[in-house]
């Protein structure tokens, strides 16, 4: 047996090369800086581009420029980073410009701590533009989902024309581990569908579908625009032209809420408890649950890889069985309103941890015991 | 050749505005170039500059306030072959100016008009980078404590190659144009124009006044010379072909057989410049070499060269799920600073804990199992205690063995570094 050992960063890079990334731009920012590092070996060997930005902004604007020439972007940065990109993920998000973003998520706010972990940006990922139309978050729990959820993402930025955030969080980035490459499950690569027609209309699309794309620099004239825009991709005022739009965005990724929806579950049968958790703190709660599993005290477990859009039906049916449902999380609790609000009625305990410091497994058994 | 112009979508600016005069410009030098539609791309910021994408019929990008050099440089990176326009007002200017040094810096081949009419037209007529200190605009006396900024001057320090200033009611504008969209490299040129909605209503400004300004401002159009050097995309594609080897993943094969493979959890405790992390990751190849799962966190400040160094590894047979300490089974301490920063742990150990401790660090009490190593005694240097340190569990077959340790080494370190580590290791090994 053969296994590999890297980081989650290095795991992220190794993704998006696998999905055929071809550019990325970035900032350097602790702890996502390594997957910047590592782009950078290994993009200009296989033809891609990376750049460093003069800053956080100019990054996302040098991926939105090349993702409309036809590239497949990515970039990556930490929550103050996010903040900076928050004007050109609105414009990605509302014109439809394909993108990766991975947020290698560090303890906020501000500043915050360049080198402690927590996930600081669940809903200012979902929250942090303008409009409020949905964009897709992933998390990942270790390296190996690193890999695999960069795939995903990459697949569901093409198919849907939008950004897809990655909420990775240090204790993931920068934490190296083994991991066997033969048990990656990838899926088969999405690309962007290219119009085939002879009257290309920019953002003309099915009621639940992106626009099929074709590249500025194409022997057919491209439109790009930020500004609220019909078909056309000209400027419009017209209320019937701009509710449709905003509803198309919605939709397109709602109607698609099922199929996006990624997660790993342990249900085990006659157990009152499911304990709900995401990213790094789901390894510890795996951990916890096997732990009372053995002390005849068992727990089910499901741990979410789609956070955005919410995965209503898969909450919906997943605690449908249950007495009682914990909700574990490295910040003061974010995706627990999401939870409380789709399982109304359910008795909802929750734990969450800002110090810097991961939740350990001996923390949630003492929280499933006495909450 | 016709014009590139959008009949459909003719300019819609204020009468006598000059933005209307730099729209037909660019469409004449488009034409005098005898450009084609589909190699052309207008960046357009935002204001009445950033209008002027749906004038023409070529690529259009419009994006957001002060970036629109930031999508240009994506574009042309993307796609060298097409020409890229960038339209920004001074507005853009002020807010984006950390784009134009970086663009000037740069010398990426793209063409930036700015369209400088002393204010923000489109807001009310506020004040901009550009507006002298004693015009009369709409941010009451803001403007009257701030001084303008020359942007041709600064384009010229930043690195841009081209760079010039001209009325945008010239009759020379398209050919100014022309040598700018034409010339390899970064080019700016600075059109200075009339805000009639605005700012022409309360100041004096005239073409004659603007052909006044460019004369006393005395900057000569066009080419940099002192700036010249190659074009941005071309020495990247140049330094980019030459990394040619793909970095491969570090893979580790499974070689040994532990008789009982156990769950380790090893905290080394040292400080910077001691290769406490190098040490971390021969642990973590030595397992993988023994079919372990294994994974590593490191503590180290931002100031890398100081401060502690802290490394927390795990060797696992079954996958490892919560990757942080509970129960350290080996804590090599190493220096104080390392100890300091997890002191707390010293009082939680079990007595099957093994501590080795070097003999000028002091540890907190602790029932685990300590042995003390003078390591100046082996005549090992600082830097090497914690190499030397797996070496000490190697020969106790704590974690790890010496087959394990040495393959760990060679297969990490050129074959120099490998015989200077394996002198390090020998020392111990016969302690």
């Amino acid at each position: 047996m053969t296994l590999v050992f890297m980081e989650g960063n290095e795991a992220v890079a190794r993704g998006a090369i696998a999905a055929g990334c071809n550019f990325f731009a970035g900032y350097p920012i602790t702890p996502a800086t390594t997957i910047f590092n590592n782009m950078l070996k290994m993009l200009p060997p296989k033809d891609g581009i990376c750049l460093q930005g003069e800053d956080e902004i100019a990054s996302m604007g040098y991926c939105l420029g090349a993702s409309m020439a036809g590239k497949k972007a990515l970039t990556a940065t930490s929550g103050p980073g996010i903040s900076l990109y928050s004007e050109q993920v609105s414009f990605a998000i509302g014109s439809e410009i394909p993108l990766v973003i991975a947020d290698v998520q560090r303890l906020g706010p501000s500043t915050g701590s360049a080198t402690r972990g927590a996930d600081s940006d669940i809903q200012f990922l979902r929250w942090g533009s303008t409009s409020g139309v949905p964009v897709i978050v992933l998390a990942p729990k270790d390296a190996q989902d690193c890999y695999e959820l960069t795939v995903h993402a990459f697949n569901y930025a093409e198919e849907f024309r939008c950004p897809v955030f990655i909420a990775s969080n240090k204790e993931i980035g920068m934490t190296k581990e083994s991991f066997d490459m033969d048990d990656l499950d990838l899926p088969p690569l999405v690309e962007r569908n290219l119009y085939s027609g002879d009257n290309y209309i920019p953002f003309e699309a099915a009621p639940d579908k992106a626009p099929d794309f074709l590249p500025i620099g194409g022997k057919t004239l491209v439109r790009q625009t930020s500004s609220t825009h019909g078909p056309d991709g000209y400027i419009t005022i017209d209320p019937d032209v701009i509710a449709a739009n905003q509803q198309r965005l919605r939709t397109k990724l709602h109607a698609a809420r099922e199929r996006i929806s990624l997660y790993e579950e342990k249900i085990i049968p006659n157990t009152d408890t499911l304990v709900i958790s995401y990213g790094i703190t789901s390894r510890a709660v795996e951990d916890a649950a096997n732990i009372l599993g053995q002390e005849g005290k068992p727990v089910s477990h499901l741990s979410l890889k789609t956070l955005w859009p919410v995965s209503e039906q898969v909450l919906i049916d997943k605690a449908k069985n249950f007495k009682r449902i914990v909700v574990i999380e490295m910040n003061l609790g974010q995706y627990v309103n999401e939870i409380r609000r789709v399982l109304a009625g359910k008795q909802i305990d929750f734990y969450g941890q800002m110090n810097g410091v991961l939740i350990s497994p001996a923390k949630i058994m003492e929280v499933i015991d006495n909450a | 050749m016709p014009s590139f112009l959008n009949k459909n979508r003719p300019p819609v600016f204020c009468p006598g505005c000059t933005h209307e005069r730099i729209t037909s410009g660019l469409d004449n030098a488009f034409m005098d170039m005898g450009l084609a539609a589909d190699k052309i791309a207008i960046v357009t910021d935002i204001g009445c500059s950033g209008l002027f994408d749906t004038f023409f019929n070529v690529h259009a990008f419009h994006g957001v306030h002060g970036r629109a050099l930031t999508y240009a440089t994506g574009l042309k990176m993307a796609d060298p072959s097409l020409n890229v326009i960038v339209t920004m007002g001074d507005g853009g200017l002020g807010i984006g100016g950390a784009h134009v040094l970086a663009a000037c810096r740069k010398n990426l081949d793209i063409t930036l008009v700015i369209l400088n009419n002393f204010n923000f037209g489109m807001t009310g007529g506020q004040f901009s980078a550009t507006t002298p200190s004693n015009a009369v605009v709409g941010s009451e006396f803001l403007n009257q404590a701030e001084i303008p900024i020359d942007i041709c001057s600064v384009a010229k320090s930043a690195g841009a190659t081209y760079v010039s200033k001209c009325s945008g009611l010239d009759k020379a504008l398209a050919g100014e144009l022309v040598k700018a969209i034409q010339h390899k490299g970064f080019s700016v040129v600075e059109t200075l124009g009339m805000c009639t909605g605005r700012y022409t209503k309360r100041n004096k400004l005239t073409p004659a006044v603007i052909d006044q300004m460019i004369e006393k401002q005395g900057v000569s159009g066009g080419v940099i010379e002192e700036n010249q050097r190659p074009e941005y995309g071309e020495l990247y594609r140049k330094l980019a072909r030459e990394k040619t080897r793909f970095p491969e993943p570090l893979v580790v094969e499974k070689l040994f057989d532990l008789p009982h493979p156990q769950r380790q959890e090893i905290v080394i405790l040292g400080s910077a410049g001691m290769r406490i992390v190098t040490a971390g990751e021969m642990v973590c190849s030595a397992g993988i070499s023994a079919g372990m799962n294994v994974s590593i966190k490191n503590d180290y400040n931002i100031t890398v060269l100081r401060g502690q160094s802290v490394s927390e590894i795990l060797l696992s047979p079954e996958k490892i799920g919560y990757p942080g300490i509970e129960s350290p089974t080996v804590v090599l301490a190493l220096s104080d600073e390392g100890v300091a920063r997890r002191k707390k742990i010293f009082g939680t150990l079990s007595p099957t804990t093994f501590v080795l401790k070097e003999k000028s660090v002091a540890i907190p009490e602790t029932q685990a199992w300590v042995e003390e190593i003078d390591f100046k005694a082996f005549k090992i240097k600082k830097q090497d205690w914690a190499l030397a340190s797996l070496g000490v569990l190697a020969k106790k077959e704590i974690a790890i063995n010496k087959e394990m340790l040495t393959f760990a080494l060679n297969s990490r370190f050129n074959e120099k570094v490998f015989t200077l580590a394996m002198e390090t290791v020998s020392k111990v090994l016969q302690y």
